[in-house]
């Protein structure tokens, strides 16, 4: 990696929490968030860092925002130590946490932003003709003057989506920044995220997501990350042809059926998962060729279910996260009726 | 870095923070009910003092006893106000509106920032020191002849004590950084104890022994001390009386220096134990 400009570089970033005795509960009192992370991202990239809830990625966010003290390894954000020097680490940066309705409340929605402007030292006039051009982008020009405790939700997490990208940072943070918002806004977000690193090739995002189709959608590269490791970084389309040797299925059997002990028995499945939806349970496969799936389909029709579509499809980064974690990106959501994942 | 950026963004984080804190301090209503507030406040806060003093103490306007509590009281409005505005502001913008993260995440001095917060709070409490006083002069009738007072000893005693206050603000919100929803009752807790032992209503002659060493330990004693001096030309306090005016300014300046150090380093102390226990978007409470 030597002669290349990196605007974010961690080595062996590692954190661990200390719980509580008492909210420890049997289990251990330390929780390792980030285990020996090492990322490089490079100035002009929009780098995704993709894994489930709890994976590590606010964690790592924390650290490069100068936010929470690392346990040990070492991070540089625009070439500055976090540890070292945090101050000037937040001359160069910008944070966005999604699924936040923070703000002032009794300010409008331009005071908010035009507040912020002030800290970095943006001209007035600069800093309002800026904030107008962001409201377009998120929809909410028609709200500039109206205080925020009126705003929903959605609408302040938009403004403080805004709110990221009026300094124009250096280096840019967004944590999950589509989380919880409608489709239509999230792809208004998405879409102005790539514009404005296109538009800002100096520039260098780091977004972190465990919605698939957003890191394939948006980023240069992914890290996969789970349990605190960095399981994986490349570009998406080099993480799926990662998985060229294999093929994916995807099954729906009728029913709510636990399936996980019958496809655990059946050969030549690399890794899978089952979900129970709307009525029916839905199944990915991953094999090692396509073979494999006529004992599965046997055993499937053994067990007394009825197979309602069999979809052969191109890898996904949730196949490839599948690959190489044994469990789905959205596994561990809690919002699901997910069945356990399991691993073989 | 230069120094000159340094001074610029504490300059920039104290005007914005100014700007803010009143902001919300002023917004919550609309400018006559706000006016209105800010007249009726301090007047019901001295009529509830000369009722107590009249029916607990059954003591008389016309007692040299009660210039004394009515000019510290008045006063003492500041201590609550800049103690609590700035270590407030902490919970306030960590846990109400989930701002301090991105704050810290900011090229801003926090320590101006939250002065700045604090200013707001003073301004307020200005207006209410001096309807109060005002209160006091032209309605309970205190003998607070212009002529009289000392304007060098108040307006420099004032800023001293206005310091050792904000300072004192900085070392509570060092400890609400690492504290849930105790704050309140810690703030509370400090403004309560300099109400008791820094002879605001009741002299220091009046306290056990024990306690009184404590009161004299305090910057908020000689502030108030020197406050009476010059407004009242005495400051009331027997166990003070031994003191020059001009040593009774130099104790408030150098135990203002000696809690400034303290708080400053308290605060970062707790900023450092913050960062590594990752308490700075901690929500507890709201």
């Amino acid at each position: 990696m030597a002669g290349r400009e990196f605007s974010v570089e961690t080595q062996d970033l590692t954190r661990v929490f200390r719980v509580k005795r008492r909210e420890a509960r049997g289990q251990g009192r330390e929780v390792v968030a980030l285990d020996r992370a090492t990322l490089a991202v490079e100035r002009g990239e929009l780098f995704g860092v993709l894994g489930p809830n709890g994976a590590g990625k606010t964690t790592l966010i924390k650290i490069l925002a100068t936010l929470l003290s690392p346990t040990t390894g070492t991070a540089r954000v625009a070439g500055v130590d976090v540890v070292e020097n945090p101050w000037e680490v937040r001359r160069h940066i910008g944070m966005v946490s999604g699924g936040e309705s923070s703000g002032y409340g009794l300010l409008t929605v331009e005071e908010n932003l035009w507040m912020f402007s002030q800290f970095y030292g943006m001209r007035s006039a600069d800093a309002r003709e800026r904030i107008r051009e962001l409201l377009e982008v998120v929809g909410l020009a028609d709200r500039a003057k109206t205080k925020i405790y009126h705003l929903s939700t959605g609408m302040r997490q938009k403004m403080n989506f805004a709110r990221g990208f009026l300094t124009d940072p250096e280096v840019l943070f967004l944590d999950e920044p589509t989380i919880g918002l409608d489709v239509q806004t999230a792809r208004t977000l998405r879409s102005y995220i790539r514009e404005w690193i296109d538009e800002h090739p100096e520039r260098t995002i780091l977004l972190t997501t465990h919605y698939m189709y957003e890191a394939d959608e948006l980023c240069d590269r992914v890290a996969i990350i789970d349990r605190g490791k960095v399981l994986a970084c490349d570009s998406p389309a080099a993480l799926k042809r990662g998985l060229q040797g294999e093929v994916v299925f995807r099954l729906k059997v009728d029913g709510d059926r636990d399936l996980g002990p019958l496809l655990d028995g059946a050969g030549g499945i690399e890794r899978f998962t089952h979900a129970a939806r709307d009525g029916h349970t839905e199944i990915d496969l991953i094999l090692g060729d396509e073979n494999a799936l006529v004992p599965v389909l046997s055993a499937i029709q053994g067990a007394g279910a009825r197979l309602l579509s069999l979809e052969k499809r191109e890898p996904t980064l949730e196949d490839v996260f599948l690959r190489l974690v044994g469990r789905s990106l959205t596994a561990e959501d809690g919002g699901g009726d997910e069945l356990p994942r399991l691993r073989r | 870095m230069t120094a000159r950026v340094r001074g610029g963004e504490s300059w920039r984080s104290l005007r914005v923070g100014a700007w803010l804190g009143w902001q919300i301090e002023s917004n919550w209503t609309d400018l006559f009910l706000f006016a209105v507030y800010s007249v009726v406040k301090p007047v019901a806060g001295a009529l509830i003092l000369v009722f107590m003093y009249l029916v607990v103490a059954r003591g008389g306007l016309e007692n040299p006893l009660f210039p004394y509590i009515f000019v510290g009281n008045a006063f003492y409005i500041y201590v609550g106000a800049v103690l609590m505005g700035i270590s407030w502001v902490v919970i306030d913008d960590r846990e109400h509106y989930g701002m301090l993260k991105y704050m810290y995440a900011a090229p801003l001095n926090i320590y101006t920032y939250l002065i700045g917060r604090g200013v707001a709070q003073t301004a307020i409490a200005t207006v209410a020191t001096t309807i109060t006083l005002l209160f006091g002069v032209g309605v309970l009738g205190i003998h607070i002849p212009p002529g009289r007072v000392d304007w060098g000893l108040l307006a420099g005693t004032f800023v001293l004590g206005l310091a050792a206050l904000a300072f004192l603000g900085l070392l509570l919100g060092g400890a609400t950084l690492l504290t849930a929803r105790h704050n309140y009752f810690i703030g509370q807790g400090v403004a309560g104890a300099l109400y008791l032992l820094s002879g605001v209503v009741f002299p220091l002659d009046v306290l056990p022994r024990g306690l009184q060493w404590v009161g004299k330990g305090l910057p908020v004693t000689y502030w108030l001390e020197a406050l009476r001096r010059a407004v009242l030309g005495d400051g009331g306090n027997e166990a003070l009386r031994s003191l020059s005016t001009g040593t009774v300014v130099l104790v408030l300046a150098l135990s203002t220096g000696v809690l400034a150090v303290a708080s400053i380093v308290f605060f970062r102390w707790a900023e450092r134990v913050a960062h590594r226990r990752g308490l700075l978007d901690m929500q507890t409470m709201h």
